[in-house]
């Protein structure tokens, strides 16, 4: 085989270096940057934009564009994760975490030029890897089944004792949270209805990531910075440049080159995506920094590590997808399909790509990489002045970026329901916020929420079958090697995690003030918990499998409220367990009151509600700048129709729909107004 | 020309962002400018976003004026969100085509509670289907002499996305066989259960024509699968014969009269068939919505009767969609009145079984 390997790879580099191959290269790039501003649209959205035009085409051209588009956008969703804390998608979620309050501090182009750097890195080390272990890597990958998976999953799932924050129990109690409303919806399993019922249809499908990953992190910021009335970078002026954050990069190379290799590695396991990939390299990096202090606070190794993992996953992600036919993610999804479509639709993505298109494959290896080179370059020249934005007035970015994630959050369902959810989850975000329950750890119980279900149902069912067997059968497929391996990395995980746990403060120091509102949340969640509990149990027995998960971690989640009840009413105000963001610091400073600033959200959607997206923005933006503002109406009208013109024009071209309201029931009107 | 459509695209999102909504003037059946939206109630990922998107850019081709065909997806609620939403819209001006799959008839033969979309409704103007085939692990396989007798003691696990969807067909087909399979559900797509096949935790899988093609037939040759049985095709009277891809594997049929206990008539076969012919020979279909005027039916019927006479349309879609019949205008109607038209019984027999087999209820 690896005879074969080099001409193919030396096959596959004169294919890649022709001219009119890296031009096609360079324009899906450019265009999956202009897709990737736009949070939880990315790939599958940009890629659908291409699929009509594949067919027939020249399938290394197609391949050229194709790849260009993928490839930047886990690089491109940064801007928007660091510059407004909004996790862009899941490759993105960990980023926020120091790579926001670095945006906060003023450094937003050096966060932004050391996560493309690392970025641009993991890229690389990926394809290297993958241009040696694509050819040995199939039996590698059938060795990881659903017990491994399982145990990924846990690992994943164990990041939370790191990200827990100074009250541990907060942290389990908030993982559990997330995990439950994962839960929401049709079981996969047995089709039993949780928390949901077919009277109301969006349930029933669950939520999406996008819509809890914007709810949870950008909904609370934006508020929150809103109401202070001041720009993203603290006294409006930027720091560390560019340049230096190359050098952090360069400082921590070797952090950079683990973290890709951790990439890599989970990215080729087909099933898990990459949705626990970032919270595995920021729990590395945080378990790797001798001075933990500045965790969550704007750390830059925070920043590099998930960074340099999410991109050597797209290429890990490739294993599964070449070699098994078995899409890694939505977008490799579609790249299938298009594949299929390229020129006399010769290539066949799956088991025959080694033997028959060797070149081809290697050729999709390295235009990853190199689009990644191009990517980047882009991005960090790019970044100097992207930055500068953080240093504008906040109350004129705000309107802009409740109109991009009510966009975003419209797109990952097209109901209306969508924006519902949106500002529910919202609110959640915002109280977790402010009692300092962890963030993240509610993040990684929803997203890890339907995979530990999964692998474990199907797991225990596959094990319980070969226990049938025989004994020793079952044991050998329980624990297997790397299900042992797995066990002690998780073990150790946990138990640094929980020494560390106390020094990473996520959401800063937060004061504690009266026992009060910090109690009334915790009924507010214990209440929640104990219905979605009650809920569970009144699935009938014979679905066992999708009710014994809810069960058991609703159960624990409830018990770690109870024991929180118990400590509140016997410790003393002021202490640590009672704290609250609107006691002291920033929001309780802050100019303008919570509630009157969640309400122009609100008046956005409802009026939605009635008139449509497009008309409610209209009147929405009008509104918003002249009199939140209290901008001229020459300045007013200017910005609006910036606004919509570019909503427009974004949606035009990826032929979207914006959100219809009663108005558009009643009269037929013109796009985009329908 | 990829760049010139995008532009042009984009600039009609620019214009219409100018207020300037481009007038829409119908007179003949004429698309000359319009874009036809093809909605999918599946998500961009799936096989029949695979199969819309092939039809697209040929169908753009045969409609008179070449509209752009733009694919668009709606999914939710596996697929009866989009199916619900199609039942609601009324015929405007024929820039609105509709796709259905096998995983749309079934809760619509079942009785879930959440249908509210009604078949007959609608106009069928393109009909087109797929086969499946069973296959076993080397060493199940080597019981297995054409009947299922020897395979009646044996433990079988296998992948499945859920029993009411199309895996109902080979579920109900090996319960039939009086084999011992237990489902493992929860997996999303067969390409994973293909997957779980080759690491050994399951014993049996089955695919539909393409994913056989593509992944399993390699197993087969390499000795680590045996193919078991096919569910065979539709001849033009309604029998059930051997799959044209697949002409040296038997049929489920075949093995079913070879097979002690097991009957090719009575309820159960009924029910079998009545539910194979609706996810297998008649899998996807392409209707315009209620109350769409004739000359636009025919329009349509034309330009898919085109598509499907191109010189190059068996090898190019053999590639893609599958070496089967591709049924137009009245084909597609009574296609249509095949895959629906499941006998009363036939639906009660498969709603007691689900119920008693994996206790499924559809409330």
């Amino acid at each position: 085989m690896f005879a074969t390997a080099l001409p193919a790879l030396g096959d596959a580099w004169a294919l890649i270096l022709q001219p009119v191959v890296l031009g096609y290269l360079v324009l899906g790039v450019v265009m999956g940057l202009a897709v990737g501003v736009f949070p939880g649209l990315g790939g599958i959205a940009g890629l659908s934009l291409l699929l009509p035009f594949m067919f027939g085409m020249d399938p290394i051209l197609g391949l050229a564009l194709m790849i260009g588009m993928v490839a930047v956008v886990p690089t491109s969703d940064t801007f928007a994760s660091v510059l407004m804390g909004i996790p862009g998608s899941s490759a993105s979620q960990a980023t926020v975490l120091d790579g926001f309050p670095m945006a906060k501090k003023g450094e937003a182009a050096r966060a932004l030029s050391a996560a493309f750097a690392s970025s641009l890195f993991g890229g690389l080390v990926g394809a290297s890897f993958l241009t040696i272990f694509i050819l040995v890597a199939r039996p590698i990958v059938l060795a990881f089944g659903l017990p491994e998976m399982l145990m990924i999953t846990i690992l994943g799932l164990s990041m939370v004792a790191i990200l827990a924050g100074r009250i541990a129990l907060k942290g389990l109690a908030a993982a559990g949270l997330g995990l439950m409303i994962g839960t929401i919806g049709e079981a996969d399993a047995g089709g039993s209805l949780r928390m949901a019922t077919y009277d109301i249809p969006y349930l029933t499908d669950g939520l999406k990531l996008v819509i809890v990953g914007l709810g949870i992190f950008a909904v609370p910021e934006i508020v929150s910075l809103l109401r202070q009335d001041r720009s993203i970078a603290k006294g409006a002026s930027l720091g560390a440049g560019w340049f230096d954050g190359v050098k952090d990069w360069f400082a921590n190379i070797w952090l950079s080159i683990r973290c890709s290799i951790i990439g890599v590695v989970v990215g080729v396991i087909p099933g898990l995506g990459g949705s626990v990939v970032d919270w595995i390299a920021y729990g590395h990096s945080v378990q790797t920094t001798k001075d933990k202090s500045n965790f969550g606070k704007g750390e830059v190794r925070g920043v590099i590590g998930p960074e340099s993992s999410n991109n050597a996953k797209e290429g890990g992600g490739l294993v599964p997808t070449l070699l098994f036919g078995i899409p890694g993610s939505g977008s490799m999804a579609i790249f299938i399909g298009a594949v299929a479509l390229l020129g006399s639709g010769d290539i066949e993505v799956g088991p025959g790509m080694l033997k028959n298109n060797l070149d081809i494959t290697y050729s999709i290896v390295w235009l990853l990489a190199l689009a990644n080179v191009v990517g980047t370059i882009i991005c960090i020249g790019a970044s100097g002045g992207i930055a500068k934005l953080t240093t504008i007035k906040f109350t004129y970015l705000a309107p802009f970026l409740f109109m991009l994630i009510s966009f975003a959050a419209f797109q990952s369902g097209q109901n209306f329901e969508d924006l519902l959810a949106l500002f529910v989850i919202g609110l959640i975000g915002i109280f977790l916020r402010r009692f300092d329950w962890s963030r993240p750890a509610f993040l990684i119980g929803f997203v890890l929420s339907n995979p530990v279900e999964k692998f474990t149902n199907q797991a225990f069912q596959i094990a319980s079958f070969r226990f049938r067997k025989s004994f020793e059968e079952g044991i050998d497929y329980i624990f297997s090697p790397i299900v042992i391996v797995l066990i002690i990395i998780t073990l150790v995980s946990v138990v640094l995690g929980i020494r560390q746990a106390k020094a990473i403060m996520a959401e800063g120091d937060v004061q504690s003030g009266s026992k009060r509102a910090p109690l009334v949340f915790l009924l507010v969640i214990a209440g929640y918990l104990t219905f979605a509990l009650i809920n569970a149990n009144m699935i009938p027995d014979y679905n066992m499998t999708d009710k014994v998960i809810p069960l058991v971690v609703g159960g624990f989640s409830l018990a770690c409220c109870l024991i929180l009840l118990f400590q509140m009413m016997r410790r003393p105000e002021g202490d640590s367990i009672f704290a609250d963001k609107e006691i002291a610091g920033e929001d309780a400073d802050a100019p303008y009151g919570l509630w009157s600033t969640l309400a122009w959200f609100a008046g956005l959607i409802a009026a939605t509600w009635f008139v449509g997206f497009i008309l409610a923005l209209i009147g929405f933006l009008v509104a918003f700048f002249r009199v939140r503002a209290g901008a001229g109406w020459g300045k007013t009208l200017l910005l609006t129709a910036c606004g919509i013109g570019f909503m427009c024009l974004m949606a035009g071209a990826l032929n979207r729909d914006f959100p219809p309201g009663l108005l558009q029931g009643a009269v037929d009107l013109p796009w985009p107004l329908k | 020309m990829t760049i010139s459509k995008f532009t042009r695209r984009a600039v009609v999102g620019l214009i219409a962002a100018a207020g300037i909504a481009a007038p829409a003037a119908a007179a003949e059946v004429d698309f000359s400018g319009k874009t036809i939206e093809w909605v999918i109630p599946f998500s961009e990922t799936g096989g029949s976003a695979k199969w819309a998107n092939f039809f697209a850019p040929l169908l753009s081709e045969e409609l008179p004026g070449n509209p752009t065909v733009v694919v668009k997806f709606m999914p939710g609620a596996g697929s009866t969100k989009g199916a619900n939403w199609f039942q609601e819209q009324e015929h405007e001006d024929g820039t609105l085509l509709f796709g259905s799959s096998g995983s749309t008839q079934f809760p619509y033969l079942l009785g879930d509670p959440r249908v509210r979309y009604e078949y007959n409704d609608w106009n069928a103007v393109m009909a087109s289907g797929t086969g499946g085939v069973a296959y076993l692990n080397a060493e199940d396989g080597a019981k297995f002499d054409g009947s299922a007798n020897a395979l009646k003691d044996t433990d079988f696990i296998y992948g499945s996305q859920g029993a009411t969807r199309l895996d109902l067909v080979p579920l109900l087909a090996w319960e039939m066989l009086g084999m011992n399979v237990e489902p493992v559900f929860g997996i999303k797509g067969r390409g994973d259960g293909r997957l779980m096949f080759e690491r050994g935790e399951a014993n049996i899988d089955y695919q539909t024509s393409s994913g056989y093609l593509k992944g399993s037939a390699d197993m087969v040759e390499a000795g680590t699968a045996v193919p078991m049985m096919t569910w065979g095709a539709l001849d033009a009277d309604g029998n059930i014969v051997r799959d044209p891809t697949f002409p040296e594997i038997a049929t489920f049929k075949e093995v079913c009269e070879a097979t002690d206990g097991c009957e090719t008539s009575g309820e159960a076969w009924d029910a079998w068939k009545a539910f194979f012919i609706s996810g297998f020979p008649v899998q996807k279909l392409a209707f315009l919505p209620a109350g769409t005027p004739q000359d636009v039916i025919d329009t349509y019927t034309a330009a898919f009767e085109a598509v499907r006479s191109r010189p190059d349309f068996p090898e190019i879609s053999s590639k893609r969609v599958g070496k089967y019949d591709v049924f137009v205008g009245e084909g597609a109607q009574t296609a249509l009145g095949t895959a629906t038209n499941v006998p009363d019984e036939a639906k009660a027999f498969v709603v007691t079984w689900l119920k008693e087999a994996y206790g499924v209820e559809l409330k």
